[in-house]
């Protein structure tokens, strides 16, 4: 964000740094200063506002809040922030460029029109990117590996754009 | 596009102009106010047409969005009528349009509820005049413009052109548009031969918003000031709160109120108030809120009428079907007589297991209530019945009650209550805040409005030659309608007198037995329409088979020649019997009915007709080991014309595959305290992508009728087609839904 120059103080009150806990979301730096033991998915979502994260069950079972830690996918709900010093997450809406080009999962979703309800897409979206940075080349059976819950029926179009996706990827790596 | 679409949305609420296109069509007026013309550029032709200057046109979009498409296929009828140009489209959601005249509501912009797929049919009727009289209005500006009359122009593409090949953009004529009169007769129609946007493929309108994460649904609003919470809810149906102790929940740093909910008022219908006594913990975030519930110490007093589970249920049904029935729906000829002299019987009794319906969004609602005014953001599928709860509850004139319909995640009936509104509104009233109430997963297992348990008696009977002379479906079931209405009009919701095989057969019986049940009960995807097919086309399955008779041949034996029966229900008046019996061929041929088959490999059919929608599926399955593998599912439908045909295919595969994850596996039960047993996805298994086919080959066919939706009709065949699979590869007749437990304990 752009701001105005200022002109500087006369003198500077040295105020005590807060302590807390760093992270990086989406590339950017944030310092979470509140309870050490509140999970990510409610950092992200009360917190940030990064509502893509979403809220689907209380047991780990449904992938709706599915990001990437250090690249890596991870359920929101299970862990705490104090567990994230220094880590790099990554949410649905980090997914795309800087100037809002979609990422080739992104993109195949949207031409596959794997969308239906769209609550469980951003988890599935998040698991998908984790599945082709793991296997660029994934059989059916590694895409049956995917666990995330869509109640509405939308996985044979979610496999078609898996497919899709690895192709351009494969075709125009990043 | 994210910035013209912003810049469209803040602009939206802006009235700048117009002219009731809806006026021509006998909608209610939209009500402008010229003062507030502002001379600014975008442009609102009617409630639902908008054009800025640069042409983008701004469709809104009147019906909730749960998942079936509708704000795309909406607009595309639209869009069609005004020959928009999709590129420039972007489609908005419509708030709940009402106003007050004489103190009660007065409804603006016609059909808005996702129920029973009839969005479709309510634009179909009422929406292509809305495009055509701001289409209208846009040529005769041009017509003014250029000094010539309006039939010596056409349209294409969001641009009037002369027939000296001069084009105008509709965004620079919208202007002048909005200053004339609509016109006083009816623009023509669009012949289907004109059709540039029905009948072609549209992705969803909010694609791009949900890959990249900023679709908001209800649960991921938020205003200023506002407290979130959460309720620990009466875990036995009819219990009260007994004790609690909120020392400790309130001591939590964030934790603002500890509020109790009353009971709900048993004169009152199930879904309008809250479901169960509870306490709510009102704190600044989520999780805060939900550290207050789990900190607070609470007892529930059991009711004496403790709820049943689906043993005690079956037990009396079998004493309730024994008897005399609560209703008879339809009588043809003498059954009973039929059946006593008949040379072949057959019986055969279906059970069905109470569901849920595991949206994967859960129920949340924020409130805003201040200065005589309501905001309500919730997953809603009648919001007219969201609004008349808020109003009940505040006593607020009609047009300061504000319901916005975001997108949901999913509905399948669960959202057509609003019992979670009513509790969000009645703590929002206790603490003068806005309150954005969560629900947990576990508070949207346990309380739910269940789709009903239901036990099946039927019995069928054949002459000498093998053909049917006799048919009876007994239903014993726990009607939703119990709380609503008078005791004779509670088989409403379990039967339709008309489903076939009525008027296929002369001696005929539907019956509906009383079931009582003190577990709430509400809609739920297609209706009964989704467990009365699983008995009817089972059971066809094994009288054919008793008959040693082919499937396909003796259900298109059973239908007979093409033609229209009546039908009473919704989706009639009339079943046309040769579009039932098409789609069944058709899916019959897909799946290679007449093929050999491979070793081991069931293939099984059913078709079922479903709010004027007729689909057939054919299932291939075989068993490895004791995994079920579905090696090919298709869905042949005839839904009219189809609007859209991406999203129809999209709504019948993900009702194929939704049919089949409720039929194998899903059930909701009560543990010894009365309690329900199910808590999870854990407890309460969807299919995952692992248990899906891979492919579900949708076939639509071609159809000049008029448009009937797509949400429900793909949903009830799916599970019977599948049992008659599993028995055709197994031998394995299955009699229950959930399959998958039945079928194990058999196998």
């Amino acid at each position: 964000m752009q701001q105005t120059p200022q002109n500087p103080p006369a003198a500077i009150t040295p105020q005590p740094v807060r302590s807390g806990i760093d992270v990086v979301v989406n590339g950017e730096p944030f310092r979470h200063t509140g309870e050490p033991e509140l999970p990510l998915i409610w950092y992200l979502r009360d917190v940030l506002r990064l509502t893509g994260c979403k809220y689907g069950c209380d047991d780990a079972s449904c992938g709706a809040c599915s990001v990437l830690v250090d690249g890596k996918l991870k359920l929101a709900c299970t862990l705490t922030m104090q567990s994230l010093a220094g880590r790099r997450i990554t949410t649905i809406e980090g997914l795309a460029g800087a100037h809002g080009e979609l990422h080739p999962v992104q993109q195949a979703w949207i031409e596959e029109d794997a969308i239906l309800c769209g609550y469980c897409q951003p988890g599935q979206i998040m698991a998908a990117v984790d599945l082709l940075t793991r296997k660029p080349h994934p059989s059916d059976k590694d895409i049956d590996g995917i666990g995330n819950l869509c109640r509405c029926g939308s996985y044979p179009r979610i496999r078609s754009a898996i497919k899709r996706a690895s192709k351009v990827m494969r075709d125009k790596p990043r | 596009m994210t910035s013209a679409h912003d810049a469209s949305r803040r602009r939206f609420l802006q009235v700048l102009g117009g002219a009731g296109g809806a006026l021509i069509v006998g909608l209610p007026a939209f009500a402008w106010n010229p003062d507030e013309l502002l001379g600014q550029n975008p442009v609102r032709l009617n409630p639902y047409v908008r054009i800025e200057p640069d042409g983008t046109t701004v469709i809104g979009s009147r019906d909730p969005e749960v998942g079936q498409g509708i704000r795309t296929a909406e607009a595309r009828i639209l869009a069609e009528a005004l020959d928009a140009d999709w590129d420039k489209v972007i489609v908005e959601p419509l708030d709940l349009g009402v106003t007050t005249v004489g103190g009660e509501p007065h409804w603006t912009l016609g059909h808005q509820m996702a129920a029973g797929s009839t969005s479709i049919p309510a634009a179909w009727n009422d929406l292509p005049a809305v495009g055509a009289a701001a289409r209208e209005l846009l040529v005769r500006a041009a017509a003014e413009r250029w000094k010539t009359t309006s039939a010596n122009l056409r349209t294409s593409r969001g641009v009037v052109i002369a027939a000296d090949g001069r084009r105008l953009g509709y965004g620079g004529l919208a202007q002048a548009a909005s200053k004339l009169k609509p016109a006083a007769t009816r623009p023509r129609p669009k012949l289907p031969s004109e059709y540039v946007l029905i009948g072609q493929d549209a992705g969803d309108v909010d694609a791009r918003d949900i890959v990249t994460g900023t679709q908001h649904f209800a649960i991921d609003e938020w205003l200023g000031d506002v407290l979130v919470a959460v309720i620990t809810r009466c875990p036995y149906p009819g219990g009260r709160l007994a004790r609690f102790d909120y020392a400790a929940a309130s001591k939590l740093k964030g934790v603002e109120k500890v509020l109790t909910i009353p009971p709900p008022d048993p004169s009152r219908p199930p879904g309008t108030q809250p479901l169960t006594a509870g306490v709510a913990v009102l704190a600044t975030d989520t999780w805060t809120a939900l550290q207050g519930i789990a900190a607070l110490e609470v007892e529930w007093q059991m009711e004496p009428h403790a709820a049943e589970g689906d043993a005690a249920l079956a037990e009396a049904a079998a004493h309730a079907l024994a008897g005399e029935p609560t209703t008879v729906v339809r009588t043809d000829g003498d059954f009973t007589a039929t059946f006593e002299h008949a040379p072949r019987k057959f019986k055969a009794e279906y059970r069905i297991a109470t569901v849920a319906h595991a949206d994967l969004e859960p129920p949340s609602a924020l409130v805003k209530i201040d200065h005589q005014h309501a905001l309500v953001i919730a997953p809603v599928q009648n919001p007219r019945a969201t609004f008349e709860t808020v109003r009940r509850l505040t006593g607020l004139a009609p047009d300061k009650i504000e319901v916005r319909l975001p997108r949901a995640g999913g509905g399948f009936g669960r959202f057509l209550e609003s019992d979670y509104v009513a509790e969000a509104v009645m703590l929002a009233k206790a603490v003068g805040k806005p309150i954005k109430l969560m629900w947990t997963r576990k508070d949207a297992f346990t309380h739910d409005l269940y789709r009903p348990f239901s036990v099946h008696a039927m019995q069928a009977c054949a002459d000498r030659h093998g053909a049917l002379t006799g048919w009876s479906h007994r239903i014993a079931s726990t009607s939703r309608l119990q709380e609503h209405e008078p005791r004779a009009r509670w088989w409403l919701s379990e039967m339709h007198p008309d489903d076939l095989p009525a008027g296929l057969i002369d001696n005929l019986q539907y019956a509906w037995y009383a079931l009582d049940s003190a577990l709430p009960r509400g809609s739920y995807r297609a209706s009964s329409h989704a467990v009365n097919a699983f008995a009817t086309e089972c059971f066809i399955d094994e009288v054919a088979h008793a008959l040693k008779r082919d499937s396909l041949e003796f259900r298109l034996a059973l239908l007979g020649e093409s033609r229209q029966l009546p039908y009473r229900g919704h989706g009639g008046p009339v079943l046309d019997i040769g579009r039932l019996a098409w789609v069944l061929r058709l899916a019959a041929d897909a799946i290679g009915w007449n093929q050999p088959h491979p070793h081991g490999h069931g293939f099984g059919l059913a078709c079922h007709f479903t709010f004027g929608g007729y689909v057939a599926h054919a299932m291939e399955v075989s068993m490895e080991g004791r995994r079920l593998v579905i090696h090919k599912a298709v869905c042949a439908a005839d839904l009219g014309r189809v609007v859209n045909p991406l999203g129809a295919r999209a709504a019948l595969m993900g009702a194929t595959l939704d049919g089949l994850s409720t039929a194998l596996r899903q059930r909701i039960s009560l543990d010894k305290q009365g309690r329900i047993a199910q808590h999870g996805f854990e407890d309460y298994p969807l299919a995952t992508m692992a248990q899906a086919p891979h492919a579900v080959e949708v076939i639509l066919v071609p159809s000049e009728e008029s448009p009937t939706g797509a949400f429900a009709m793909g949903f009830p065949s799916a599970a019977p087609a599948l049992a008659n699979a599993i028995f055709a590869g197994t031998t394995v007749r299955i009699h229950q839904m959930p399959i998958w437990p039945e079928l194990m304990r058999l196998l």
